[in-house]
């Protein structure tokens, strides 16, 4: 009992001494923020890319198809640059499994890691140990925070998915006509400033005759999308285009509109994945839809690690270099690289597609 | 002590001394064959890695050897990183949340320890019971999010190592822990009133011991030691995050049944399990260096799993014919 007690009154004074002083969020946050990477030596554009580079990707986790084509298209590039391709990653998307596959990858004594990181800080450690050895570290898909690597690969901005989504909703009209958005839930963060995007190329003159009537709320719910899309034709009869900017939505407006009489008449659009979508495009309710390619991703993170390496760039804007056949790219803020407009999907280059 | 008993004595003092001689030639093998595994930095790395295991495996020993189990602890160690992110963020002292994460552990463990001994429920069923509940109150705390910015020094700390040595600074708290927790169970009257539990309730409870009062001070320090392992794992990379340490439960379970340890109870012996740790967490690292796949090395810790309680029994056979 005495013991217990004892212990109670240790635990109590250990906090109040603890409580005056002491180290705080608020205490920290200027010590910890002013630490930015260093980047070493300067950049020299005319040296050349070095062979036999040893260039390992770190995806979020293995045996998924998407990021198998990411990391497909990678080992394309690393072929071409003739350096050595490798591929390790965790079962189960977590940090702290990633950390382990970066320590081995350090221990390995690679030249580059690309890596889609689990957690933006969880990864940061290891990768500044990987840096301090020499590593060279591309972020894809997801970024680490951005004092912990060289250069990220972007795989779309926001304006030009936006100017993309107008450019084919044109075509598809024809120029002219009624237009709706099938979007994800209204405060999607993403959906929403694809949206605005859109607002503002739709103001242009060029696409004066295009006229928006109406944005519908899907919430990236398939049954939901399904009825809203039906809703959109009943209500506006003279309807040329449905855009819809997110997987889901494009794929319910598609599987509602070929098995109506709307098939044919109506042009569905937006952001789908081809595997989802293919089946509509072979029975012609898809004309074109538009993504990134992810194969492209991959390519480009290989050659933006060899130019880091062989010191062509250090990651700093304003730097370019060459990524092979997606020809040449400038190094934009914070060491983001921009893969550039998404790529569209129709009947003649689906089946070279399979995510 | 009857005859048998000392044959089973000895049968598992030889299982301790075998699992010890494997890891020694793992070691020695990994270090020969595999490039860049004996390297200073990836010792470090090793450490790093094993450390929760560790820590957490200790504590389950001596649950394990009272005939229960808690397979909460991973839990209990998200909920502790998620607490510790929680408080971050509300601007207390590092200084405060750390020994509070401690406690919130202790707390933790006295509610799986109040279930099972003063209610008599079966271990096995209230702490998977637990291992949701504390899941999903961590998740109910931090959400998705992550907090991300403790204070480097103790970020470092928890990474670095000593002076110039590359000896890791956590490696003292596991040697530390790991003395404590050996000397209480073969050296003190608590560790012979564990065995005695583990072997036979009844009997124990004719001897003196108080067989609900062990076990719940056992799920007490599996729960404090499980949220310091959360407070060291959210250090470690600088991350808290409610879905920290998912799964852990079952690599510290499998280490400890590795390294001996019976799973009905009444048997086994620390050493025997820091082996079954070290054994997992560098044959994992050396495969890992040697570009094994992942799947390859679930294999290779399943097979070590089934040898392991294979092993005895067949030393045992042999004996008897």
């Amino acid at each position: 009992m005495t013991q217990r007690r004892n212990l109670a009154v240790l635990a109590v004074l250990a906090l109040a001494l603890s409580a005056c002083g002491g180290t705080t969020k608020s205490s920290t946050e200027s010590q910890n923020t002013a630490a930015p990477a260093t980047t070493a030596g300067k950049a020299d554009p005319n040296a050349p890319l070095k062979e036999g580079l040893k260039i390992a990707y770190l995806p979020k986790q293995l045996n998924n198809p998407y990021t198998d084509v990411e990391v497909g298209g990678g080992k394309v590039a690393v072929g071409e640059i003739k350096g050595e391709y490798k591929l390790v990653g965790p079962n189960d998307a977590s940090a702290s499994s990633q950390v382990s596959y970066i320590n081995t990858l350090i221990q390995q004594q690679q030249n580059v890691i690309v890596v889609a990181a689990n957690d933006p800080n969880a990864v940061c450690p290891s990768l500044n140990q990987a840096r301090k050895a020499g590593v060279k570290i591309v972020t894809f898909d997801s970024d680490a925070s951005k004092t912990c690597r060289d250069a990220f690969i972007n795989q779309a901005t926001t304006q030009g998915i936006g100017e993309s989504l107008v450019k084919m909703a044109s075509e598809l009209a024809g120029g002219s006509g009624e237009i709706a958005i099938l979007s994800a839930t209204p405060n999607a963060t993403n959906q929403n400033s694809w949206i605005k995007v859109m607002q503002t190329e739709l103001a242009k003159p060029e696409n004066s005759k295009l006229k928006l009537v109406k944005i519908a709320y899907g919430n990236d719910d398939d049954q939901k999308s399904f009825t809203e899309a039906q809703g959109l034709l009943q209500s506006y009869p003279n309807l040329k285009v449905i855009v819809s900017p997110t997987t889901v939505g494009i794929a319910a407006a598609s599987r509602y509109v070929s098995a109506s009489s709307y098939k044919g008449k109506v042009a569905i659009t937006g952001l789908g994945l081809p595997n989802q979508m293919r089946q509509y495009v072979k029975d012609g309710t898809v004309k074109k839809f538009a993504l990134w390619n992810p194969a492209d991703i991959g390519y480009l993170a290989a050659y933006a690690g060899a130019a880091l390496s062989s010191g062509q760039i250090t990651g700093a804007q304003g730097e370019k270099f060459k990524a092979g056949k997606l020809g040449e790219y400038t190094i934009g803020a914070d060491g983001e690289i921009v893969l550039g407009p998404p790529t569209e999907f129709t009947a003649a280059n689906i089946d070279q597609f399979n995510f | 002590m009857s005859a048998t008993e000392s044959a089973v004595v000895s049968r598992f003092a030889n299982w301790n001394a075998a699992i010890i001689a494997i890891t020694v030639i793992v070691l020695i093998v990994a270090a020969a064959s595999v490039d860049s595994f004996g390297t200073s930095q990836n010792f470090g790395f090793l450490v790093l890695d094993l450390l929760p295991i560790a820590l957490v495996a200790l504590p389950m020993t001596l649950v394990i050897v009272t005939g229960e189990i808690d397979l909460s602890v991973a839990s209990t160690l998200g909920l502790s990183s998620a607490v510790m992110g929680y408080l971050w963020n509300a601007n207390q002292p590092i200084e405060t949340i750390i020994p509070l994460c401690l406690l919130l552990g202790a707390v933790l463990g006295a509610v799986n320890g109040f279930f099972v001994t003063v209610l008599g429920l079966p271990s096995l069923a209230v702490t998977i019971g637990t291992l949701a509940l504390y899941r999903g109150l961590a998740f109910v705390v931090l959400g998705d999010s992550a907090v991300a910015d403790f204070p480097t020094v103790y970020t470092d700390w928890v990474t670095g190592s000593i002076g110039g040595t590359p000896i890791p600074n956590v490696l003292i708290i596991i040697v530390v822990l790991a003395i404590v927790f050996g000397v209480i169970l073969h050296a003190t009257p608590i560790g012979r009133a564990v065995f005695a539990v583990g072997a036979s309730e009844q009997a124990a409870r004719f001897a003196g011991v108080r067989p609900g009062r062990v076990k719940f001070w056992l799920y007490v320090a599996s729960g404090l030691i499980s949220g310091l392992a959360g407070v060291l794992w959210t250090l470690r990379y600088s991350s808290a995050r409610a879905d920290n340490g998912a799964g852990l439960e079952l690599a510290v379970v499998a280490a400890v049944l590795l390294g001996g340890v019976s799973i009905f109870g009444g048997k086994g012996a620390l050493p025997g399990v820091i082996a079954g740790v070290v054994l997992l967490g560098s044959l994992q690292n050396a495969l890992r260096l040697s570009d094994v796949s992942n799947e390859a090395l679930n294999v290779v810790t399943g097979v070590l799993l089934i040898a392991s309680v294979l092993g005895p029994n067949l030393v045992n056979r042999l004996r008897r014919t």
